[in-house]
């Protein structure tokens, strides 16, 4: 079908009055030769959208040009059904940003320049695009979720999916369901009003779990290898030594926790040297079975001492705050007091963290006659009477001493997730087909684990997208993702069994999940231009490329977050998606209009990442946050990470004076949507200095920045800072070649 | 042994509002909005004689000074996030260590309070001032006496001039008095009888 574009001009928003619409229109026809293009003056209305309609329907168009506002405004309106579709910002990013003082010819000029320009690029962005083509496999896709661990995350887990009416294979390398929690004797309140311990749920859970059809329990059972993408998983499960292959959709891992050693603890806190110096998983232990005891002579134990941020928060053991050991230690002490009404629990504590409903359970064990001591145990003696610990006591300032018959260590949470350093690529080719200790032994080119950031813990932009890892798909639910509570790990196991559940049904309509959701392009290839340099299969931030013997990328379409770092990373411009491409983008910075050298109107592009830059650039104007300059022009990018530098190179030889790239902060803090994004395209600029030299130019004529969304305040600053040190510089030279 | 229970649960019982100390969460805020504390006037802020009354620091907790540096602005309970009555829990420890004997008689404002003013309030059912003036400057000796009176005399005159004074120390008794004394004997009954003295 051939294509038929529209243009469509809303006038309204004062666009009419400013601008010289007859003129944007003499763009889009005449020079941009759209066959049909219209103004209304108020498009996003019901008489504007049936003008649009009516085209589609009577007039054959199937390709829209919409200039009005920005594309993050008036979504569902311009909804209209068509893939290739752009809106031009003539409002938002040209209007509402630009001083143009009432008489003031010259800014008025400048303003129906940059919106003539946004028109230009608008046409031509259309122009280069096709309809995607979704997805198809081979092979039939699966909706089959697979769990891996039995704990209460798993169970949890694989209950939500089950009750949504999904499969659900639960796999436990274990004989026995149920985990740590197994062990607990009871558990800290979660309904209000939040003070009383609260039974067991593992026997009603197991109990769901097994009565229900859609969940299979595999016990006895490990992942041997997985192989595949996101509705295409084949897992091979070895159960008691028999593998077997099952094909599901999407994975939740919830391998749960392994305390840290108290072997490893500070020789001071006393552990090994007295059996009356216990974990608190040994005390709960002691507590299930009724006995709160001194381990050294059976007698009751009245008197007990809690160590909190036992080997937490202490660089030379765990870093981290393990989040949960505050509330299972009140917990315990509750045990202790109302075992006996004459007990003691003693809390030494650094910070007694009990978030959100839990303050109302500290405040029960402090009404109880809980203890609180905040200070260190220094030192610990066992004698006839029982320990005697010294304590620096922060309160009193003083050191205290104190009996007592049992010292409970409350020690922190490590994860149980094999993970993999993000920045080194295991290499082609030495993968073996199990590694001791790996969950999943992911047959990927980046590796077997999950990326990690830091602490062995799986990443995930956790502010956008908790749940996540950097494998689209596979989802991290309880304390294998973070060390965290009991309450906490259901409510993890239940965003988990969603984000699965997501997946599969996004895969099986060919669509990608978020930051792009429901994007049905996909990157293609143009396998004889391939040079085997790697840097997709190495770059892809979520390891969707695999290479072949030879160093080939092989995609894998449903791992695949659209973000363009492939297209991006490729020397050869051979990767590009159906509504993005090299050319593409490169079209539409060729085809704005570049005022000679003597007008003295410089020409600065801006790449800003849709993600967060565009949305502070819009919010520019809305906050009244300052003007900017009219000499910019931005293009919006899926993703910094897309960015090529063959564009760095067309706009230098185009004449632009300079290039602003706009992208998410990166490193340990990153805000990137795509994990790494931004980082790569900072690695990329670095080589950049090279082509301007071959050119002859200043490197400082590109910049990169990072740009919050929070930032419009301080973008006026920053871009017309850059316009001011670019303007400072001669024109470029190849103005007019 | 240090946080023995044993003095915690007497002030729990005993002082006014005391059973209160056990749920301070230590975060400071009281310390932090003290006028007093940025006088330098006590050694311990209120979170920290908590802390010492949980710690069983009987002999520190009764004996110290710092409770009666209150000035009842009730900043601490304003602002104490945990919904103490802090200003009422101080004041309960400092007529506690009073009634214990364990509070210094020379102390000024437990001399002022305990002595001078109610005694000056009990003897005619009122406040004179010009009494309760010249008997805390005299408290000290006469010498003490004659050189603070000196100091003050300006805002005395001024004040007598606005009639804000009055110059007479002896206006008789209120009306009624022999009730304001049932009153106050019943008030003590009802006291003993709380304390178990009666």
């Amino acid at each position: 079908m051939e294509k038929k574009i529209g243009c469509y001009i809303c006038t309204g928003c004062g666009i009419g009055d400013a601008l010289d619409v007859k003129a944007l229109g003499n763009i889009a026809t005449k020079e941009q030769k759209i066959p049909v293009v219209k103004n209304h003056e108020f498009l996003c209305g019901t008489e504007g959208i049936a003008m649009i309609r009516k085209d589609l329907t009577d007039e054959g168009v199937n390709a829209l040009v919409i200039a009005g506002c920005s594309h993050r405004v008036k979504n569902e309106e311009f909804r209209l059904g068509i893939a290739q579709m752009d809106r031009v910002d003539l409002r938002d990013k040209c209007l509402w940003v630009l001083d143009v003082p009432e008489g003031d010819d010259t800014a008025e000029e400048d303003r129906q320049m940059m919106a003539e320009d946004y028109i230009r690029i608008g046409c031509v962005k259309v122009k280069k695009m096709n309809d995607p083509n979704p997805y198809e496999a081979s092979t039939p896709f699966s909706k089959v979720v697979l769990v891996v661990g039995g704990g209460i995350a798993g169970l949890t887990a694989a209950l939500e999916v089950a009750r949504t009416g999904y499969q659900a294979i639960l796999v436990e390398k274990g004989e026995t369901l149920g985990g740590q929690v197994a062990k607990m004797h009871k558990v800290s309140p979660a309904r209000a009003p939040y003070n009383k311990l609260e039974e067991n749920p593992l026997p009603m859970l197991l109990a769901e779990v097994k009565g229900n059809k859609n969940i299979r329990i595999m016990n006895n059972t490990v992942v041997q290898k997985t192989v595949g993408a996101p509705g295409l998983f084949d897992v091979t499960l070895n159960h008691n030594g028999t593998a077997a292959v099952e094909r599901v959709g999407s994975i939740i891992v919830a391998t749960g926790f392994q305390a840290y050693d108290p072997g490893k603890l500070d020789k001071k806190l006393g552990y090994g040297s007295s059996p009356d110096v216990i974990t608190s998983m040994e005390f709960e232990e002691m507590a299930k079975a009724g006995k709160i005891v001194r381990k050294s002579d059976g007698k009751p134990a009245k008197r007990v001492a809690f160590s909190l941020c036992a080997g937490q928060r202490d660089t030379s053991h765990l870093e981290y705050c393990s989040g949960a050991c505050c509330v299972y230690s009140l917990k315990q002490a509750l045990y202790v007091i109302e075992n006996h009404p004459d007990a003691s629990a003693y809390l030494i504590y650094q910070e007694v963290r009990t978030p959100g409903q839990m303050e109302d359970f500290y405040r029960k064990v402090q009404n109880e006659g809980g203890i609180f001591i905040k200070g260190d145990v220094n030192k610990v003696t066992s004698g006839s009477s029982g320990l005697t610990l010294e304590v620096n006591d922060k309160l009193l300032r003083q050191g205290v001493t104190m009996e007592v018959d049992l010292l409970v260590l409350a020690t922190g949470m490590e994860t149980t997730m094999d993970t993999t350093d993000p920045n080194s690529a295991s290499p082609v080719g030495k993968q073996v087909d199990e590694l001791p200790g790996s969950i999943l032994n992911l047959q990927y080119r980046q590796g077997p684990g999950l990326p990690s950031l830091k602490n062995n813990f799986p990443d995930s932009h956790f502010i956008c997208f908790p749940y996540e890892t950097r494998r689209t798909g596979i989802y991290v639910a309880g304390p294998a993702r973070r060390p965290m509570g009991i309450a906490a790990t259901c409510t993890d196991a239940a965003g988990a069994a969603l984000k699965a559940i997501q997946v599969v049904e996004s895969v099986a309509r060919g669509a990608a999940v978020h930051p792009r959701a429901g994007d049905l392009s996909f990157p293609s290839f143009r396998e004889e231009g391939c040079t085997q340099c790697k840097r997709c299969t190495e770059e892809c931030p979520f390891g969707a490329i695999n290479e072949d013997e030879k160093g080939n990328p092989l995609f894998n379409p449903t791992r695949c977050r659209r973000c363009g770092t492939c297209m991006g990373a490729c020397p050869q411009k051979i990767i590009s998606f159906a509504n993005y491409s090299v050319d593409m983008i490169g079209s539409m910075l060729k085809e704005m209009e570049i005022p000679e050298a003597d007008d003295e109107k410089p020409r600065i592009l801006v790449f800003a990442c849709e993600n967060d830059a565009i949305p502070a650039l819009d919010m520019v104007g809305r906050s009244h946050a300052g003007a900017l300059s009219p000499y910019i022009r931005i293009i919006p990018l899926r993703c910094m990470g897309s960015m090529s530098l063959v564009w760095i190179a067309d706009a230098m030889a185009s004449g632009y004076d300079g290039v602003l790239l706009m992208g998410c902060r990166h490193g340990t803090d990153y805000q990137c949507h795509n994990v790494r994004g931004s980082a790569l395209a900072e690695i990329r600029l670095s080589k950049v200095s090279e082509t301007l030299d071959r050119l002859q130019l200043e490197s400082s004529r590109v910049k990169m920045v990072e740009v919050n969304i929070m930032d419009a305040e301080t973008l006026p600053q920053v871009i017309n800072g850059f316009v001011a040190e670019i303007s400072a510089l001669d024109p470029n030279p190849y103005k007019g070649f | 042994m240090t946080y023995d229970l044993t003095f915690a649960k007497e002030v729990y019982e005993n002082s006014e509002e005391g059973h209160w100390i056990k749920m301070c969460m230590q975060c400071g805020v009281c310390a932090g909005s003290c006028p007093m504390g940025f006088l330098g006037a006590w050694t311990h802020s209120p979170r920290q004689l908590f802390q010492m009354v949980r710690a069983g620091l009987r002999d520190e907790v009764l004996s110290s000074t710092d409770m009666w540096m209150c000035t009842s602005c009730y900043n601490c309970i304003v602002r104490c996030p945990r919904n103490l009555p802090i200003t009422h829990i101080i004041h309960g420890l400092a007529r506690y260590a009073s009634v214990q004997g364990k509070a210094d008689p020379k102390q000024s404002t437990h001399h002022f309070a305990k002595d001078i003013f109610w005694e000056n309030i009990v003897a005619t059912g009122r406040v004179g001032e010009a009494a309760l003036t010249m008997k805390l400057y005299f408290k000290d000796g006469i010498g003490e006496g004659i050189k603070q009176g000196l100091e003050m005399k300006d805002s005395a005159l001024g004040m007598l001039k606005a009639k804000r004074l009055k110059p007479l120390p002896f206006r008789g008794k209120i009306k009624g008095y022999p009730g304001f004394k049932a009153m106050l004997k019943k008030a003590f009954e009802l006291e003993n009888q709380k304390e178990g003295k009666a």
